[in-house]
């Protein structure tokens, strides 16, 4: 077999490029479909919250709104409750990121940095708590926030970030922390800086790609949750996008249909998410990279 | 001087320096131990022991031994059909999303122009929410104004009712799952791109076909992330509950109906139903741990399997 494999070799260099242009062209037809199938659905949501209601009912369905009725959105964004969601999302998102990101990383400093006894106890421990299930959390913590009296406000869905943020996130921001060479911090350390200056004037700075990915996937995180919501927010005024949307679904005034609202309230949704993926796209691969090292 | 010093500081600290940091260390990480405590540790084991009573939240917990455990498996068929119902989503969302996101890797993996535009068409829906999938697979799936019972009369193939026929509301959860498979595909192709080039070049040096370079170096070498994919899939699609929550509850009538016949009643909608509609904490925390232990029975077999096909380059070190 190897004999022949290196007498074909030289023979066929014109059938290797073939090949290669031939498994290229199957590459292309099967990303390049595949890929149009995947914004079919995000097409679909588009056209269909730019229609009468009428329209969404048609047989076949009409991919082209006609006419396209922007009105739909300027009818969400004054008539619906969506700016009141947006306001509550944002309440709950922004802090729980912060308290996210800020707690995670000084976590992440003191593993990477500092030595102390039990620190490779506590974060072996962190680490398996990656692998558990929310399921067997949710009772007991809402329990506790039910005697806590906090059911009905924000603080459920901001509060338990700022305790650590995450084993997974302080897992990753240790990782990056141990690639950044110790001399500067030595030297620091030399002139009389505390571990504070050095995690906020030294460590901070120089992990700015790894706190932007803990961040976005933070963030993205909060903004798309629906458990939470549905657990602790139980009054239509502080509803947020993720529970508001799916509780207006179908159930919004009088007996009128409202699909095209809710399709045009998600389109809003998703927006800013596709926006801040734009925005930031090799920070979004540089996490999905990242999480994937894990294994 | 300044190495002297450091030789000092990093080597053989002081007591009071060592103290020190100790103290500045554990103040760092305080907030997580906290975390840890409140959040995740101790919650684990109340559960435990909400599971072994009766509690309505309301009048505290009474003892009730393994009643609850015992009437899961023997007076609940809702349970069990919870069960299979999660089985049978798992069975077809984990093994379908692997293949599918190692495929498109591979073809992502080819050096072919214009990656960046796929890669961005197919992840983007891995991005989508909860709420805004559920509205929008919920009129995609509709079996006579939906678009994708459209191109499968258009393609001559049977339009099923995806939402209101019982066999259909499972591979309809795939399908949807399946659309945000663009997360695995970037994990997977980041392993790809990982696998050492010289690899490759030897094997063709030694007549190495297509499939064997693939058999014989691209899988052994990406298998870790196929194990890490494995056991996230496990994990995730086991606690699926959102979407199921969005697309079958309908919204005036919480209580009740999880699409047809209960055919989309997966494991945490159920749990939550217990818990937060029927108000039985107790019976929902036995769930919670059962659903604990299936993971980590499943997880942990999969780990034992691991020494026959994950390779690791560490182990050879």
């Amino acid at each position: 077999m190897l004999h022949s494999s290196v007498q074909i070799q030289p023979l066929s260099r014109r059938g290797v490029r073939l090949r290669r242009l031939f498994r290229q062209a199957v590459a292309h037809a099967v990303l390049g479909g595949g890929g149009f199938l995947m914004m079919v659905p995000f097409f679909w949501l588009l056209s269909s919250s730019l229609k009468a209601p009428h329209e969404i009912y048609v047989i076949p369905p009409q991919f082209i709104p006609n006419p396209v009725r922007w009105q739909n959105y300027l009818e969400v964004l004054v008539d619906q409750p969506f700016l009141r969601f947006t306001r509550n999302t944002l309440i709950a998102t922004v802090p729980a990121t912060v308290g996210q990101v800020l707690t995670a990383s000084l976590a992440a400093y003191s593993f990477a940095r500092l030595r102390f006894p039990g620190r490779d106890l506590v974060f072996g421990v962190l680490l398996t708590t990656i692998m558990l299930p929310y399921a067997v959390t949710l009772i007991p913590v809402y329990v506790m926030f039910k005697e806590l009296g906090w059911i009905g406000t924000f603080l459920p869905l901001i509060v338990p970030y700022w305790f650590g943020g995450g084993a997974f996130n302080i897992f990753l921001l240790r990782q990056f922390f141990l690639t950044i060479p110790n001399e500067l911090e030595d030297a620091a350390l030399i002139d009389g800086a505390g571990y504070l200056t050095i995690y906020a004037r030294i460590i901070t700075p120089l992990s700015v790609p790894a706190l932007t990915v803990v961040a976005i996937f933070s963030f993205l995180h909060h903004w798309n949750d629906f458990l939470a919501p549905l657990l602790y927010l139980n009054h239509y005024e502080n509803w947020t996008l993720s529970i508001g949307i799916a509780m207006l679904k179908g159930a919004l005034s009088g007996g009128r249909d409202t699909t095209h609202l809710m399709m045009a309230m998600s389109t809003l949704m998703i927006l800013p998410i596709i926006a801040l993926y734009f925005a930031a796209q090799r920070a979004f691969i540089q996490g999905i990279v990242l999480t994937g090292l894990k294994g | 001087m300044i190495s002297v010093l450091r030789v000092g500081s990093r080597s053989r600290p002081g007591l009071r320096y060592r103290l020190q940091e100790a103290i500045i260390g554990w103040a760092f990480i305080l907030p997580a131990v906290l975390g840890l405590l409140f959040f995740q540790l101790g919650p684990v084991l109340a559960s435990l022991y909400f599971s072994f009573t009766n509690y309505d939240i309301v009048t505290p917990p009474k003892w009730v031994g393994l009643t609850n455990y015992v009437r899961l498996f023997t007076a609940d068929r809702l349970y069990i059909k919870s069960l299979t119902v999660t089985a049978y989503y798992s069975a077809l969302a984990i093994p379908l999303s692997l293949v599918a996101a190692y495929l498109v890797a591979l073809l992502m993996n080819q050096r072919v122009r214009g990656i960046s535009l796929y890669r961005t068409l197919w992840y983007l829906p891995s991005l989508v929410p909860a709420t805004a999938n559920g509205v929008l697979w919920l009129w995609l799936l509709n079996r006579d104004f939906g678009p994708v019972n459209f191109f499968l009369r258009l393609a001559g193939l049977p339009a099923p009712a995806w939402l209101s026929d019982p066999n259909w509301t499972v591979p309809a959860l795939v399908l949807v799952h399946l659309w945000g498979v663009g997360n695995a595909v970037l994990i997977f192709l980041a392993g790809l791109q990982g696998v050492p080039q010289h690899l490759y070049e030897a094997a063709e040096v030694d007549g190495a076909t297509w499939w064997h370079r693939f058999r014989h170096v691209t899988l052994p070498m990406t298998s870790s992330i196929i194990f890490f994919n494995l056991v996230m899939g496990i994990i995730g699609t086991f606690q699926v509950f959102s979407i199921v929550y969005i697309i079958f509850t309908p919204p005036a009538t919480e209580i009740g109906t999880a699409g047809p016949e209960n055919a989309a009643l997966v494991y945490v909608l159920y749990l939550y139903r217990n818990a937060f509609q029927y108000f039985k904490m107790g019976y929902a925390s036995a769930m919670a741990w059962v659903l604990l232990l299936i993971i980590l029975t499943l997880t942990a077999l999969v780990f034992r399997s691991q020494g026959r096909w994950v390779y690791y380059e560490a182990v050879r070190r």
